[in-house]
């Protein structure tokens, strides 16, 4: 098959077809709304960076992105240090370590959505019912402040996504040589130390693979954030993927909205190429 | 042999297993009871099981048409996705020509763009073209998760030889018999990662469909969900009997092919 091949382009029309449309011309169409005070159905020009400068000015736009930040951190170190744990339990050998996997993995194949409206329940109902029986006052009301609004929603990604990050954690624990740890064990080092010297240097790359996908997987949520609190009470646990679909959708402010999803755009591509640099980084100092 | 010290370890994995299943173990047991029940007591079994509340459910969610939509959409995406990627994937990784580079870096730089980014303009186009319909949805799906796959498959064929297409050849098969006959059938570990992670995703996705096919009798399980969960939101016993309805057929998939899920997407992750 050589490049001017008709069968070349053949193969690969279908996809690039469907990128172009899908996902391109959007992308670039968007970027030029963004300039323009476009509102769906029409546009009397462009206006310049005006929406740009309006939506640092945007309070609910800010304090989306700042509680998005704040949630992002927090749930990427409870995720992986909850992922890494389960990892290092599931691959001692135990009777039950497969039956413990299936476990823990299961709630990444139900829809964000779902699992939103699942917790939502144990919240507001069973948190409830159980801070009555043992007398914890601070298990009533949950979801119903900003503060449980914002802890509801790390538990759950937490709960979801460790078991998701664990499975990452196993294959490279698993990469590593029996031997390499019975050797350290017979030149006397104990368990923490295994795990210090010779455990950890050989898991750190999954590090970076297992951090920025929890970050980027916590900083584009929308579905939990829908299903779980609405972004409630009062926007306060609104997420930016729900701020720019309610500026879109519930108020019809198009152009503002697809300024604010460049910027949204921005920022993941910007995380995403720190990733890639981080890792290239480590490889070459391998 | 085992170990001594292994039996702590065993018992934390098996006390955050059950902390695990709690929310199951809940939405379960209080799907079973009554309204009144539920408002007296969410932590203790039914005294009377009751199904009323999944007759009800099963009949308002119009559980056999969305489940029908729900996989009408996955099965018809993720088929045309594992098609066209593959077939994508093969023709960049067999032409090693600049363009190709250009055309591979493209389709990966195109997994960083989150869907609000391009959800706006997205809708207007397929508006304008009147194709925000089943149709119009499936070619999204082909859009959006072409590069994963093809990424995942260019990955896998660089480790099938050449000769093997050029040997094909000169016993007279054209280029899509040798891809279809000697090639395609070679990727199918890597077929069955792309399907699973695509079926995944797509089968759970709420966002596209509630933008794309948003209409009486089209709805998938998360978008109906949706919609049941807010018409009954002071209802807990038919909301939870309607979410455990939803879950049933993704938990049956996993319990019969929980090896091949976990690995397919550890394989997606970690490459």
């Amino acid at each position: 098959m050589r490049k001017r091949d008709l069968s070349y382009w053949l193969f690969l029309m279908p996809v690039l077809a469907a990128l172009l449309l899908v996902v391109i011309a959007p992308l670039l169409l968007g970027i030029y709304y963004s300039f323009t005070d476009w509102n769906g159905i029409q546009t009397k020009g462009f206006i310049g960076f005006d929406n740009y400068i309006a939506l640092f000015q945007d309070e609910r736009f800010v304090d989306s992105l700042w509680f998005t930040v704040k949630f992002s951190i927090v749930s990427v170190i409870l995720i992986n240090l909850i992922g890494l744990s389960l990892a290092l339990i599931v691959t001692a050998k135990l009777k039950t370590n497969k039956a413990l996997r299936t476990i823990f993995f299961m709630p990444n194949l139900i829809g964000g959505l779902i699992l939103g409206f699942i917790w939502q329940f144990i919240f507001t109902k069973a948190f409830a019912g159980f801070g009555s029986i043992v007398g914890i006052e601070s298990l009533q009301g949950w979801l119903s402040t900003p503060g449980t609004g914002f802890w509801g929603l790390v538990i759950l990604m937490s709960w979801q996504m460790s078991g998701y990050i664990m499975v990452i954690y196993i294959a490279y624990l698993e990469g590593i040589s029996k031997e390499l740890i019975e050797a350290a064990e017979i030149d006397g080092a104990n368990a923490l130390q295994r795990f210090r010297h010779v455990v950890f240097p050989l898991v750190a790359p999954a590090f970076t693979v297992s951090m920025f996908l929890t970050l980027s997987n916590t900083f584009k949520l929308y579905d939990q954030n829908l299903s779980l609190t609405g972004g409630g009470p009062y926007n306060s646990t609104q997420m930016v993927a729900m701020e720019i679909f309610n500026t879109a959708f519930g108020r019809y402010d198009m152009a503002y909205a697809q300024a604010k999803a460049v910027i949204f755009f921005l920022i993941v591509a910007v995380i995403a190429l720190l990733q890639v640099y981080l890792s290239k980084k480590r490889e070459v100092e391998m | 042999m085992r170990k001594k010290h292994l039996v702590p370890l065993e018992t934390a994995g098996i006390f955050l297993a059950l902390i695990w299943l709690a929310p199951f173990y809940l939405m379960i047991v209080n799907s079973l009871k009554t309204k009144r029940e539920i408002f007296e007591d969410t932590l203790k079994p039914p005294s009377t099981v009751t199904f009323e509340n999944y007759v009800q459910a099963f009949s308002e969610l119009d559980f056999l048409r969305t489940f029908t939509n729900s996989v009408l959409i996955t099965v018809l995406s993720v088929v045309i996705i594992v098609i066209f990627s593959s077939m994508a994937a093969y023709a960049l990784s067999r032409v090693k020509s600049r363009l190709s580079t250009i055309i591979f870096f493209v389709f990966v730089a195109a997994m960083l763009i989150p869907f609000q980014s391009v959800m706006i303009p997205l809708v207007t186009i397929f508006g304008k073209f009147e194709m925000l319909n089943r149709g119009g949805l499936i070619f999204m799906y082909l859009g959006f998760g072409a590069s994963l796959s093809i990424f995942l498959y260019h990955g896998a064929l660089s480790s099938i030889p050449k000769s093997l297409d050029e040997a094909a050849t000169i016993d007279g098969a054209n280029k899509f018999q040798v891809f279809w006959y000697i090639i395609f059938p070679m990727l199918k570990p890597i077929t069955v990662t792309v399907a699973i992670l695509n079926t995944i995703w797509i089968w759970n996705d709420y966002l596209l469909p509630s933008l794309v096919i948003n209409q009486k009798g089209m709805e998938t399980i998360p978008l109906k969900m949706f919609f049941f969960f807010g018409e009954y939101t002071k209802q807990w016993h038919l909301a939870l009997a309607g979410l455990t309805l939803a879950i049933i057929p993704v938990i049956i998939l996993y319990f019969f092919a929980q090896k091949e899920i976990i690995k397919g997407v550890s394989e997606g992750a970690v490459k």
